[in-house]
């Protein structure tokens, strides 16, 4: 199951109609056109054992986390630190090469700190979900990536407001913007109908726009009978 | 025994009436004078009326080092750096006298609370620059132990300023000078500007300015506080009160051409009671006039201006009172979360306000049209007929719209160039001046509270050079025209 040049798409699993029980939902999990002798007989095996099908979603719930902690160059892997926070040596060599992505997740980068992505004219994907001083200052700095910027990802920044939000409309390339869990933001629902008016040509990932409605009395009863859409 | 004493007092009558026509007493006779002191001395024993010692809590002290005319965000400002760039803690005094505690007519808390770098003056960029830089770091600056940090709410979307075909090469100078001081600012052709924003009416528009970054608006409610709070507790006192009078004393000097001047040196601030006669003279060493509008009323209480006209002395501080209006609408089809301030050639201006389709705007009115400044009502025919005609020529969406309040402020408007005027008076030498700056000194306040308090400490600016923004320039008439007035 190593990721090779072949690109690892990420299929979630779908409830609809054609997958009847728990054990379809195996067969609209995984890659096409995988016709491999060892992948068949895996698939036979969680077919019948709820073990086997929970192992290898396992598996590929870590690979899938493995890709994406890392920083990747164009064309390439992605590179990421080890246990001890030291990059690979040849990290050097990759000097030339500009970056594609970046995932800072997590990470303390602050107004300051930007400086550095901001040099980066190729960055493609950015990734700062949950960063703590992550605010709207920071992000209207982020207009020199106008060019390139086709994925952005702002999940769960504690001090990010829609004020800041306001100034992504420079980013004229975006296709993926995530703005969900955002604490600071005041109205979720309103904020994320008027991103996406802002943005016509991105998806934007966030609120449900129902969030924050009240329902009226006279529909209650009806929404207990009906599940709640994620 | 104490009556045998006056009697023996005042048998000594041909001397006490010659000592108390040297002195230019009364006329009383003998028998009022004599009742007038029997009952001083009744109130003098215990039981009597006279209580030398009382409360003066609710007066200021008796002596500050620095006294600061009002209390809005400039005044509060230079307390603040006054403080902070003191070179020894406590060692200077301040004392902030305000007579509107409740700041209903102050034109900080009036203001629409937008920050620009876009100006001509590259004096004025960099204290804009400046500003935004201490108002990011608002929390460093003005942290207070305990307290929970300040949101000041700000809205980094930028400032759009259009020029029609005349205006168009000052535009682009302008904005050569803006960049080379470090702004970020971009120019648009109308067919970008159609791209980037397509609620915008092109029609006459020939170039367009757009600020990327350091601009916007926020709220200058929290920032007040925050320096009020924060200079509280650097030890700065407050006094809620009105200056009456300047007592001062003068000199006389001969400069090197042979004429006279006459340098005067404020001795004491008189500062009166609000709805009271109580007034309390403090004794100070400086004088600082942050009055805002009322700045020009102060000057004259200090002697600014009196003497014969195109003299130094006779020149008189140019800020006046000048009422500006500003208008709230809603509009359900205008322009949505990018939008940032639009300020028209034709001098209206808009910003987007929360996230209901509702807009703050107006219009600085031409000289002839200047309404009377003595009160702060609202004239809403203004609206319809020099606010909203451009403004709906500009963004169609506009022409629907219905208008929730209005409120109106005052501008402490320089009527030589329209820029602040920073510095000492030359003549009255212990008098600084940080006022006049018509329309735009709430974004310029952090750095002109620095700027001030440098020159009380050191005697000259240190890191944002004003000097074209000092006194002598009215008498010498050089004008430092800033373009960009809204």
């Amino acid at each position: 199951m190593a990721a090779s040049g072949a690109r690892l798409h990420l299929v979630t699993p779908v409830w609809n109609r054609s997958t009847r029980g728990i054990r379809g939902l195996s067969r609209a999990v995984g890659p096409e056109g995988s016709q491999k002798k060892g992948r068949s007989l895996l698939q036979f095996l969680a077919d019948r054992f709820y073990d086997v099908q929970a192992l290898r979603e396992y598996l590929l719930r870590k690979q899938v986390l493995t890709v994406h902690q890392k920083n990747r160059f164009q064309g390439k892997e992605w590179i990421r630190s080890n246990a001890r926070g030291h990059f690979p040596l040849d990290f050097v060599t990759f000097q030339a090469v500009p970056v594609e992505a970046v995932d800072a997740s997590g990470c303390a980068i602050n107004y300051q700190g930007l400086d550095s992505l901001l040099a980066l004219k190729e960055l493609q994907s950015l990734w700062l979900q949950r960063c703590p001083h992550v605010d709207d200052w920071c992000l209207s700095r982020l207009h020199p990536l106008a060019n390139s910027l086709q994925e952005l990802s702002l999940a769960g920044c504690p001090r990010i407001s829609e004020r800041g939000l306001a100034c992504l409309h420079h980013l004229q390339n975006l296709r993926r913007l995530d703005i969900s869990d955002l604490p600071a933001v005041s109205n979720p629902g309103l904020t994320q109908i008027l991103v996406e008016e802002m943005l016509p040509s991105c998806e934007v990932l966030g609120a449900d726009w129902a969030q924050g409605l009240k329902s009226g009395p006279e529909e209650q009863s009806r929404d207990t009978a009906s599940p709640i859409p994620a | 025994m104490l009556r045998r004493a006056l009697r023996l007092g005042l048998g000594r009558g041909p001397l006490s009436r010659g000592l108390g026509t040297h002195r230019g007493d009364s006329t009383l006779d003998q028998n009022g004078k004599l009742s007038e002191i029997k009952k001083k001395i009744q109130s003098v024993l215990p039981g009597g009326a006279w209580n030398p010692l009382y409360n003066t809590s609710h007066l200021p002290p008796e002596h500050s080092d620095v006294v600061i005319v009002g209390g809005g965000v400039i005044g509060l400002s230079v307390a603040y750096w006054l403080k902070r760039l003191e070179k020894r803690r406590g060692a200077i005094r301040v004392l902030v006298v305000e007579r509107d505690h409740t700041y209903s007519r102050a034109s900080t808390v009036l203001s629409v609370g937008g920050i620009r770098q876009q100006f001509s003056v590259p004096e004025n960029i960099q204290l804009s620059l400046f500003s935004i830089e201490f108002l990011r770091n608002i929390n460093e600056y003005l942290a207070v132990v305990d307290d929970p940090p300040l949101d000041i709410q700000f809205n980094p979307a930028g400032y759009l300023l259009l020029a029609s075909e005349k205006g168009a090469a000052v535009m682009e100078s302008n904005v050569k000078v803006q960049r080379q001081e470090g702004a970020k600012v971009c120019l648009m052709s109308p067919e970008q500007l159609r791209n980037k924003f397509p609620w915008i009416n092109t029609e006459g528009v020939a170039l367009a300015s757009y600020g990327m970054e350091h601009e916007g608006w926020f709220d200058p409610w929290c920032l007040l506080q925050g320096l009020r709070r924060k200079v509280q507790s650097m030890g700065v006192l407050f006094c809620h009160g009105e200056v009456t009078r300047f007592v001062s004393s003068s000199s006389h000097a001969v400069t090197t051409s042979g004429e006279e001047v006459t340098l005067k040196r404020i001795h004491e601030v008189h500062v009166k009671r609000d709805h009271s006669l109580e007034y309390q003279p403090v004794e100070c060493a400086i004088v600082i006039n942050a009055a805002g509008a009322w700045s020009g009323q102060i000057a004259e209480l200090a002697g600014v201006g009196k003497g014969p006209p195109g003299t130094l002395q006779g020149t008189r501080l140019p800020v006046e009172l000048r009422k500006r209006y500003v208008y709230f609408w809603h509009c359900p089809q205008g322009p949505g979360l990018e939008t940032p301030f639009v300020i028209d050639a034709s001098g209206a201006y808009f910003r987007r306000e929360g996230l209901g389709n509702n807009y703050l705007g107006g219009c600085s009115p031409t000289e002839e049209e200047e309404p009377d400044p003595g009160n702060l009502e609202v004239d809403h025919d203004f609206f319809q007929n020099k606010v909203w005609p451009p403004l709906a020529q500009r963004v169609p969406a506009f022409e629907t719209l219905k208008v929730r309040n209005a409120w109106a402020g005052y501008y402490d408007y320089n009527t030589f160039d329209q820029n602040g005027v920073v510095g000492p008076h030359p003549l009255v030498v212990n008098m600084y001046f940080a006022t006049g700056f018509s329309g735009h000194g709430l974004q310029q306040a952090p750095a002109v509270g620095r700027a001030v308090a440098e020159m009380v400490l050191d005697g000259h600016f240190q890191t944002i050079n004003l000097s074209p923004f000092l006194f002598n320039r009215f008498y010498l008439g050089v004008k430092v025209q800033e373009h960009n007035i809204i």
